[in-house]
């Protein structure tokens, strides 16, 4: 019973971290139909950001939290910039090879930058320890990474299906063309869905970093972790994001204490059982 | 005669909406019938019912005295079951000789050969220089698709139908958005057809309908209305009814 | 403008593929750039016998990706598939011949094609890609934990092919295998050709601009693309019996997803759809990273990068595709 709790706990908190992490790629993936395999890169760049301001200069954990999301926004626009608004449109190979160069960049640099090691972000004090549920203790950190899951998905849908912002956003996803024939300034909502996904994936990196340590292969090792999501997901439906993000959490988290030496091939292999179960994914509304 | 062609009370809805309800249709070789009706009639999902593209709830195709529902597309063009597409859906990359050497090895059997080149079988080659020679289009064989203009892309569907040695032909608007100096060619290339070929055209210009249809269906609201010769169906009041008017200054080409 | 006009003024195109000149012109090519490089790097063959093993890669994965347009991050498990089995029945069995290595290595790689097109043709776009890359893991994850077959991540050693055709053995400058590399590439690159403008050819590269279509004239785009990944898995055991056997041994990043992804730089680094495109590109990319990363492996993945980048930007078509636009245009001028 304790190990079925212990596993439900780290699955929830791992499913929430990927939720975290990918819910922005998906929603740039259904609105602007890019294949974009950079989006752990972002992730990685928050994890490094906030390891340096917390670690190194020695910064409160909220503060190097915001700094993380704004340094890799800030990191994101003249890429987006330069780069993603030259395949937004172009076929699927291109933006494969875009992206993953972008990837391969990243890599690069951070590895110069910060060395081939570990970078831990220091939790601070309220985070450490467990909290005691009653019937049991849990590690404070997990459900403070659960929460801010539920966060994210609760202020991603009171923006989406209650604000302005949201209406001409669903309605770029569905039509674009669409959309921008009756006013809405898809630029705007692109550049705008880009920064918050990036955000969202620099955030999602900081609070996961004890469950996705961050290094420089960070961003090709969970790589196609975040594109299952989207792909089990649905790309821009949030529920199902949700949905393939518990899913995968709980087969992986399940995996590795029940058959540690085996955990990521039977990761894989039910990823690949999932997409050939489910061709167009969990929510089933993918176009083209 | 014998019909080679035949749809029995096909019925198919759409979340309770019957977009194709009881339609019934039986062709003989060498017939020439027109699909006509209105916008939103249901005339796609027939054309997809038949090719085998969407299922049906009840009724059956039947093609040369066999029973076809259960068996999919490709099995359908493979037992003579041929369409032609509405908007040109040609390899723009390749060439009209390439077309329809692939058409014409593809009938044979022979398009999983992994050697020789169809350029150098002279039955292929043969087979390809008569077909766009009699559409005209045997001066441009060897030139990209992207290259060539909309009318000659609609004559290279054709070929590409008629490489397939089809018994029954869907032709889809053979003559959309073909400017009009270029529709004599087309029609050329309809009345060109082997005689002994079924040919289902579905068709908006009434004028073209007229000329080539010794059979006109008419299909509203997912059922036939209307099954008989050109002369009587602008007299019809259903079909008057249906069209609401909308082509009533065809009549007088009847 | 009306159609007779037309006709007229491009009446005259002659007869384009002309099949036999430029089939021989390349092989040639192939044939005196390996004699140069047996020249120029005497000490280096070893090299130059993977080049040629990972250009049989690239040839195999441009006829999925350049010639039917399936996009594949995993397309490494079948030349390692190739590697491990060439590698295992010498190393665990005894068959040191390096034909029958060689008949090893290709059905392997069949067989990985066959697996891999079974599961990657599933699904298209987005979760096509997916799938390739949880493929390549997989892979990888199986031949960590299969050990006692494979080695693990020490690689799998003890590889020791006799002599070739029972005349020249293995000899430590890499000559023999260099050889017998040449003669590897030439023939594949031959049959390639061959089946590249075969019927079935043909059926692929219609496949790739409209699978719809193809299916309307009675043809199945999956049977035929299986067929095509069979093929290429046959090609790609190739190239890893041959990395197999001349390196004597076989690492764990033969079955990598950066190998995967290296080998579609290549390929489009030189031009999709084009054999000559992937040997171009997969010379250039090998000399570059002989340069760059025996400087700095670091570098080396930032390079790559920005390399990539700077071909999607610059050179859509690749090395190969641009200079032969660009050879084309200037013939039509004249």
């Amino acid at each position: 019973m304790q190990t079925v709790l212990s596993i439900a706990i780290d699955a929830l908190a791992y499913g929430m971290v990927l939720f975290v992490i990918s819910i922005g790629l998906s929603v740039t993936m259904g609105l602007m139909r890019v294949v974009n395999l950079a989006h752990g890169a972002f992730a990685m760049i928050g994890g490094y950001i906030a390891s340096y301001a917390a670690r190194d200069l020695g910064l409160a954990y909220g503060f190097a939290i915001l700094l993380a999301v704004f340094g890799t926004i800030l990191i994101a626009i003249p890429i987006e910039r330069l780069l993603y608004r030259r395949i937004y449109g172009a076929p699927e190979l291109t933006q494969v090879l875009m992206t993953i160069g972008i990837t391969f960049c990243i890599i690069g640099i951070a590895n110069y930058v910060f060395g081939p090691t570990l970078k831990t972000v220091p939790l601070p004090a309220q985070l450490q320890g467990s909290v005691d549920l009653g019937f049991r203790a849990i590690a404070t950190h997990r459900l403070f990474a659960i929460l801010c899951g539920l966060a994210v998905a609760l202020a991603l849908w009171y923006a989406i299906e209650r604000t302005a912002f949201g209406v001409k956003l669903r309605a770029s996803v569905d039509n674009a063309a669409m959309a921008a024939a009756l006013g809405v300034r898809t630029q705007i909502v692109y550049a705008v869905s880009f920064a918050v996904a990036v955000g969202l994936a620099a955030f999602g990196g900081v609070v996961g970093a004890e469950l996705l340590p961050v290094e420089p292969y960070y961003a090709l090792r969970y790589m196609v972790t975040f594109l299952v999501v989207v792909s089990v997901g649905g790309a821009g439906s949030i529920p199902g994001a949700l949905a393939a993000c518990l899913l995968l959490g709980g087969i992986d988290t399940t995996g590795r204490y029940l058959m540690p030496e085996f955990g990521e091939f039977f990761f894989y292999l039910a990823v690949i059982a999932i997409i050939c179960v489910f061709p167009r994914g969990l929510a089933g509304r993918t176009k083209g | 005669m014998q019909p080679i062609f035949e749809v029995r009370n096909l019925k198919r809805a759409f979340g309770g909406l019957a977009v194709t309800n009881d339609v019934s249709l039986s062709m003989a070789p060498g017939d020439r019938v027109a699909l006509i009706g209105p916008n939103g009639a249901g005339k796609t999902t027939f054309v997809n019912l038949v090719t085998g593209n969407l299922t049906p709830g009840s009724g059956e195709v039947r093609l040369g005295g066999e029973t076809v529902t259960g068996i999919d597309a490709i099995g359908r063009v493979r037992r003579g079951l041929v369409r032609s597409f509405q908007v040109t859906r040609l390899f723009l990359e390749m060439t009209p000789a390439e077309h329809v050497a692939l058409a014409v090895l593809q009938r044979d059997g022979r398009s999983g050969r992994l050697f020789g080149n169809f350029l150098a079988m002279p039955d292929v080659m043969d087979e390809v220089g008569q077909l766009l020679g009699k559409l005209g289009l045997r001066e441009l064989m060897h030139r990209k698709v992207s290259e060539i203009a909309y009318g000659q892309q609609r004559l290279l569907e054709i070929a590409v139908a008629l490489a397939l040695k089809p018994k029954v032909l869907l032709l889809d608007e053979p003559a959309a958005g073909v400017p009009q100096s270029d529709t004599g060619r087309i029609e050329q290339a309809l009345a060109d057809l082997p005689a002994d070929l079924a040919v289902l055209m579905i068709e908006h210009d009434m004028d073209l309908v007229f000329r080539f249809a010794k059979r006109v269906v008419v299909l509203a609201a997912g059922a036939i209305i209307f099954d008989g010769s050109p002369s009587d169906v602008t007299r019809d009041p259903r079909v008057r009814e249906a069209y609401l008017g909308s082509y009533a200054n065809a009549s007088h080409a009847a | 403008m009306s159609m007779t006009t037309t006709n007229e003024m491009i009446g005259q195109t002659p007869v384009r593929r002309r099949f036999g000149a430029s089939d021989l012109i390349g092989l040639g090519v192939i044939v005196a750039l390996a004699i140069v490089g047996y020249f120029l790097f005497p000490n280096n063959l070893a090299l130059l016998t993977r080049i040629i093993a990972i250009a049989l890669l690239v040839l195999s994965l441009d006829l999925v990706t350049g010639y039917c347009g399936v996009a594949t991050l995993g397309h490494a498990a079948l030349f390692g598939a190739g590697a491990y089995a060439a590698g295992i029945v010498s190393a665990h069995y005894g068959i040191n011949d390096p034909i029958a290595m060689l008949a090893f290595g290709i059905a392997a790689g069949a067989v990985a094609g066959l697996l891999c097109g079974a599961v990657i043709l599933r699904a298209h776009g987005l979760p096509q890609l997916v799938l390739s890359i949880a493929l390549i893991h997989l892979f990888h994850e199986f031949a960590n934990k299969a050990s006692s077959w494979t080695g693990g991540s020490d690689g799998l050693s003890g590889i020791a092919p006799s002599a070739l055709l029972g005349l020249y053995e293995f000899d430590l400058w890499g000559r023999t295998a260099y050889v017998f590399g040449v003669v590897l590439l030439v023939l594949v690159f031959a049959i390639l050709r061959l089946i590249v403008r075969s019927p079935f050819g043909m059926l692929c590269r219609a496949i790739k601009e409209d699978p719809v279509r193809i299916r309307s004239m009675g043809a199945s785009p999956k049977a035929a693309l299986m067929k095509m990944y069979v093929i290429s898995g046959a090609v790609a055991g190739v190239g890893g019996a041959l990395n197999a056997i001349s390196t004597q041994v076989v690492g764990l990043d033969s079955l990598s997803f950066t190998m995967s992804a290296e080998s579609l730089v290549m390929l489009v680094l030189g031009g999709t759809g084009s054999l000559f495109g992937a040997l171009t590109g997969t010379i250039v990319f090998m000399f570059f990273e002989d340069v760059v990363s025996a400087a700095n492996p670091f570098h080396w993945l930032t390079m790559v990068g920005a390399l990539l980048i700077a071909v999607v930007l610059f050179a859509p078509k690749g090395l190969y595709g641009t200079a032969a636009d660009f050879l084309s245009r200037r013939r039509e001028a004249k």
